[in-house]
C-alpha cells in the first residue's frame, strides 16, 4: 500500500475520476509473440524494448524459486533448459488435461494429477512448479504491463486484450482470468481480426464490406466486416483452429526428409532431429518469401544432406493448404449471402500472410490487392490500443461483434440443440424450454456445449450442472427454461429455472476449465505480495465510482426539483452529501458505502415527492395532448 | 401503419433507479440525471422507434439500430459504475433481439402475424395445415434429392429464390390489406422455402467436398 500512496502528494487526496485519465493499453497476447501498444489521440505507439524489439516472444522461463523470466531471455534458455521453459501456452488456454494429451508431443511437460476440489484446468509441471496456462499467460501479461509502465512512467491497470475470433468461451474466460491475475482490468476482449481492421482506420474512412484474412502460425481465421458511418459491424466469422504457417513448415520438412530418404535410404530420426528439420524448413519458407530459390543443409545423426527448393516447388507443397483457406473464405461469404465481388478490400493479418502464394491467392479470389502496409505482426496490437483509447476517452466509432461459434445444450441421444447460433450479434440472451421425460423427475442434468457439429461429443464441452429441486410432476409437465446470455466480450452465462412451479433454481455456470473464485483468490494471493492490497484498492475504487454516481444523481434531482423540499429536508440532504464527500476522500470502503446508504435514506421522501409531481404533470400533459389530438382529428375529418 | 395494441407509454412513469425521480417508462435515459434505464417492455418495432409494418426499409432500420447502439452499447459504459454497465448490456441485448427479428423478412413476418393475430388466430399461426403447402414442400424435397450436379442445385436455388420473392410481395399486400389469415399462410410457405434454401446450401457443400 505504501507504494501506491506515493502517487499522491502529501495531503492531496485522490481526485475523483482519476481513473478516467489513466492510460489503457492494447495487448496482442499471441501464441508465438505478444505485443503491447498505447494510443494517444489516435496516434499509436508500439512499445519496444531497449534493443528496439516490439515483439515479446510468448515464452516464459521459471527459476527454481518460481520467479518468471519472459520474452527474448526466456527464448534463449529454451534449448539449454527445456524442462523449465514454456512456449505456445496460448494453445492450452481454457483446455483440460485430455486436450493436452491430444496435442501429443508438442508439450514436453508432465501433467500434474488432478486433485479433489480443483477445477479441471490442466496443470503443467514446469521446473518443479505446478502451473496452469492461466498463470503462465499472466506472467506474460505482467511483463507487457511492466514494459508499458516503464514506458509511460505511470501505473497501467486497464487493457484491451485481443483473442482469436474462434476462441470459445473457456478460452476467453481463461484470458480474462490471466489478465486479472496480472493486475489488469480488461475493458474489453476484442477479436483479433476486428482489431486489425480498426488498425487500418477502416472505421473512419471506409464504407462497405471488408474481409480480414488472418493466417497465423497454427490458426486461420476470416471475418467479414461491414463499415458504415463509423459503425463497425462484424457480419460473420469462420476459420480453422488447426491450419497455419506451421503446416507450411511441415510440408517443406517432409519434402526434405523424402529427398533425404531417396538419397540415404530409410533412417530413423530422433524427435530432436525432426525439430532441426522443421527449423530448417522454416528458414527455407522465410527465405522463399523474398527469394526465388535456395539451398539448405540438413544435419541429422552423422549425415549431412543438401536440399534445393525453388518458389514453384514450395508453392506446390503448400497449395492444398492455401486452397483450404480460400474455401473457408468462400463458405463464410456464402453463408452471409455475399459474393467475392461484394468485398471492397481485404486486410492481411498474421506472419504467414507474408508467403507470396497466400497473397496471390487471396488477391485473386477477392479480385483486389490486399491491405498489408501495417506490419502483420503488430497490426492487432495497434487496433487493440485504438480500441483501448476509444473505451476510456470516448469515441464515435462503434464496434458490433458476433458470436463466433454456436452455443447449445445436449438433448436426448447425444444430439445438440442450438440455443444461440453462430454469427449472432452480441450482447445476446436467448432462452430455450425443456421438459422432464420421467414422472416425478426432480432433477435434470444440463450440459452446455459450443460448436457447429450435430453430436455433443464432436463439440466443445463448456460446462455441466444439475438443476435440482424440480417439484415432482407428470412427465412433460415441467417447463424448464434455460437462458444463455453472452456479453459484449463474448462470455457466456447460463441460468436455468422451472416456470410452472414458480421455483427459481438458478445456477450460474463457470466453464469447466476455468478457475473457481477460490482458486483465483489463492493465486492472486500467491502470485503477488500486494495482491490483497490490489484487491482492496479495486473494491475501494468501485465504491467510489458508485458513490460519485449516486451523488451526481442527487445533484441533478436537486437542480430539477429543489423547490419540492422544505428547508429542513434540504439541509438534511446537504449534510449527508457532505458526509459522503468526506467518506470518498478517505480510504475506508465500508464508510463510503455506509454514507451512500445514508444519503439514499435521506432522499427517500424527496424521491416520493418527485414521483407524485411527475404523475401530476404527466396527467395534465396527457389531458392537453388528448385535447390537441381530438382537435386535429376533427380537422382531418 | 398497422394497428397494433399498444399502451400509450407516455402516461407511464417509473422511478429512475439512480435519482429515484419520475422517468417515462420507455425512456432510454433519465431526463433528470441522464442515467441509462432498464429496457422497457415494448414490441420490437417500438424498440427501434418504428411503426409496425412488414415493409421495412432495411437501410432505415440499420440507421435506427446503429443510432441506438451508439448510445446504449456496453462499450459506451466501459468506465462507468457496474450498475450502469449491467443496464447497458440489457438494453443492447434487447436492441439486438429486436433488430435480428425485424431485419429478416421471415422472422419479421412471423413476428408481425403474432403481434397482429393474437385475437384473430386462436392458436397463433400453428393451426394452418395447408395441403398445397405440404405438397409443394414434398415436391421440392424430391427434386433436391435428385439433384446431383452444381447446375441442378443452381437451378433449384434460382427457382426457390423466385418463389421467395413472390411470397414476399404477396406478404406485403396481405399485411397492407389486414389479411392476417393470408399472411399467416404465406409465412408458413416462406418457412418451407427458407428451409429449402438452407438445404440447397447444405447439398452444395456436400457436393463440393
Ligand atoms: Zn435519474
Amino acid at each position: 500500500m505504501a507504494q501506491l500512496l506515493q502517487i499522491h502528494e502529501p495531503g492531496e487526496s485522490p481526485v475523483p475520476h482519476q481513473d478516467d485519465a489513466e492510460m489503457a493499453v492494447g495487448i496482442d497476447l499471441g501464441t508465438t509473440n505478444s505485443v503491447v501498444a498505447v494510443s494517444s489521440e489516435g496516434q499509436v505507439e508500439v512499445l519496444k524494448d531497449d534493443d528496439g524489439q516490439a515483439l515479446v516472444p510468448s515464452i516464459v522461463a521459471y527459476a527454481p524459486d518460481g520467479s518468471a523470466i519472459v520474452g527474448e531471455l526466456a527464448k534463449r534458455l529454451l534449448l539449454s533448459r527445456p524442462d523449465s521453459v514454456v512456449s505456445s501456452i496460448k494453445r492450452l488456454m481454457g483446455r483440460g488435461a485430455e486436450d493436452v494429451k491430444s496435442l501429443g508431443g508438442q508439450m514436453p511437460f508432465d501433467i500434474e494429477p488432478h486433485h479433489e476440489g480443483e477445477s479441471q484446468l490442466v496443470r503443467l509441471n514446469i521446473g518443479g512448479h505446478a502451473l496452469t496456462p492461466i498463470e503462465i499467460s499472466a506472467d506474460i501479461l505482467r511483463a507487457l504491463k511492466d514494459r508499458a509502465e516503464a514506458h509511460l512512467g505511470a501505473k497501467v491497470e486497464k487493457a484491451v486484450i485481443t483473442v482469436p475470433a474462434y476462441f470459445d468461451d473457456a478460452q476467453r474466460t481463461a484470458t480474462k482470468d490471466a489478465a486479472r491475475l496480472a493486475g489488469l482490468n480488461v475493458l474489453r476482449l476484442v477479436n483479433e481480426p476486428t482489431a486489425a481492421a480498426l488498425a487500418y482506420g477502416l472505421d473512419k474512412s471506409a464504407e462497405g464490406l471488408y474481409a480480414v484474412f488472418d493466417l497465423g502460425g497454427g490458426t486461420f481465421d476470416v471475418s467479414l466486416l461491414r463499415m458504415e458511418k463509423g459503425v463497425f459491424q462484424v457480419l460473420a466469422t469462420g476459420g480453422d483452429a488447426a491450419l497455419g504457417g506451421d503446416d507450411f513448415d511441415h510440408a517443406i520438412a517432409n519434402h526434405f526428409l523424402e529427398q533425404r530418404k531417396a538419397g540415404l535410404g530409410e533412417t530413423n530420426l530422433s524427435a530432436g532431429e525432426v525439430k532441426v528439420a522443421l527449423m530448417t524448413a522454416r528458414m527455407a519458407k522465410e527465405c522463399l518469401t523474398t527469394e526465388d530459390s535456395g539451398e539448405w543443409m540438413l544435419t541429422a545423426g552423422d549425415k549431412q544432406t543438401k536440399h534445393a527448393l525453388d518458389r514453384a516447388t514450395f508453392n506446390d507443397l503448400i497449395r492444398a493448404d492455401v486452397k483450404r483457406t480460400v474455401k473457408i473464405c468462400h463458405e463464410v461469404l456464402t453463408e452471409a449471402g455475399f459474393d467475392p465481388m461484394d468485398i471492397k478490400g481485404v486486410v492481411l493479418v498474421g506472419g504467414s500472410t507474408r508467403v507470396p502464394l497466400v497473397r496471390e491467392t487471396v488477391s485473386q479470389y477477392f479480385g483486389s490487392e490486399p491491405l498489408a502496409d501495417i506490419d502483420p505482426d503488430q497490426v492487432v496490437a495497434v487496433g487493440a490500443a485504438l480500441q483501448a483509447e476509444a473505451l476510456t476517452v470516448g469515441s464515435d466509432t462503434l464496434l458490433l461483434d458476433v458470436t463466433p461459434l454456436s452455443l447449445g445444450l445436449e438433448t436426448m441421444g447425444g444430439l445438440v440443440e442450438k440455443v444461440i447460433p453462430r454469427n449472432t450479434p452480441i450482447p445476446v440472451a436467448k432462452a430455450q424450454e425443456f421438459t422432464t421425460f420421467k414422472d416425478g423427475q426432480t432433477a435434470m442434468a444440463i450440459h452446455v456445449v459450443q460448436g457447429e457439429r450435430e453430436m455433443v461429443d464432436q463439440n466443445r464441452s463448456l460446462a455441466r450442472f444439475n438443476l435440482t429441486g424440480i417439484p415432482p410432476m407428470a412427465a412433460g409437465a415441467a417447463h424448464i427454461r434455460v437462458t444463455f446470455q453472452v456479453d459484449a466480450d463474448g462470455l457466456l452465462t447460463v441460468s436455468a429455472g422451472e416456470d410452472t412451479s414458480g421455483i427459481e433454481a438458478k445456477v450460474e455456470v463457470k466453464p469447466s476449465y476455468g478457475l473457481s473464485e477460490e482458486e483465483m483468490s489463492t493465486m492472486l494471493y500467491d502470485s503477488m505480495a500486494n495482491a490483497k492490497g490490489d484487491m482492496e484498492l479495486r473494491l475501494l475504487t468501485e465504491a467510489r465510482v458508485e458513490a460519485e454516481r449516486a451523488m451526481l444523481a442527487v445533484r441533478a434531482a436537486l437542480q430539477a426539483d429543489c423547490k419540492l423540499l422544505t428547508v429542513g429536508e434540504r439541509e438534511t440532504i446537504g449534510e449527508q452529501m457532505d458526509k459522503l464527500i468526506d467518506a470518498i476522500k478517505g480510504t475506508d470502503r465500508d464508510a463510503i458505502n455506509a454514507a451512500a446508504e445514508d444519503l439514499d435514506k435521506a432522499t427517500r421522501v424527496f424521491a416520493e415527492k418527485r414521483m407524485d409531481k411527475g404523475i401530476r404533470d404527466a396527467l395534465t400533459g396527457v389531458a392537453i395532448d388528448k385535447l390537441q389530438s381530438s382537435v386535429s382529428d376533427g380537422e382531418n375529418a | 401503419m398497422l394497428d397494433v395494441n399498444t399502451q400509450s407509454p407516455e402516461t407511464h412513469l417509473k422511478p429512475c433507479w439512480s435519482c429515484k425521480g419520475p422517468s417515462p417508462a420507455t425512456a432510454l435515459f433519465c431526463h433528470t440525471c441522464k442515467a441509462v434505464q432498464a429496457p422497457a417492455s415494448v414490441d420490437h418495432f417500438a424498440r427501434l422507434g418504428m411503426e409496425p409494418t412488414f415493409d421495412v426499409d432495411v437501410a432505415a432500420l440499420d440507421r435506427l439500430y446503429f443510432d441506438l447502439q451508439r448510445q446504449l452499447h456496453p462499450d459506451r459504459f466501459a468506465t462507468k459504475a457496474p450498475k450502469e454497465k449491467a443496464l447497458s448490456q440489457r438494453q443492447a441485448t434487447a436492441l439486438n433481439d429486436a433488430y435480428e427479428v425485424l431485419k429478416n423478412p421471415l422472422m419479421r413476418a412471423d413476428y408481425l402475424v403474432h403481434l397482429l393475430g393474437i385475437d384473430v388466430l386462436p392458436e397463433g399461426c400453428n393451426l394452418v395445415h395447408d395441403q398445397s403447402i405440404l405438397m409443394e414442400a414434398m415436391e421440392m424435397r424430391e427434386k433436391l434429392m435428385m439433384a446431383d450436379t452444381q447446375d441442378a442445385l443452381n437451378a433449384i436455388q434460382r427457382e426457390t429464390k423466385t418463389e421467395i420473392d413472390d411470397v414476399l410481395s404477396a406478404l406485403s399486400l396481405a399485411f397492407a390489406g389486414h389479411d392476417i389469415q393470408g399472411a399467416c399462410r404465406l409465412t408458413t410457405r416462406l418457412k418451407y422455402l427458407d428451409k429449402m434454401m438452407g438445404e440447397v446450401r447444405h447439398s452444395r457443400a456436400r457436393l463440393m467436398s
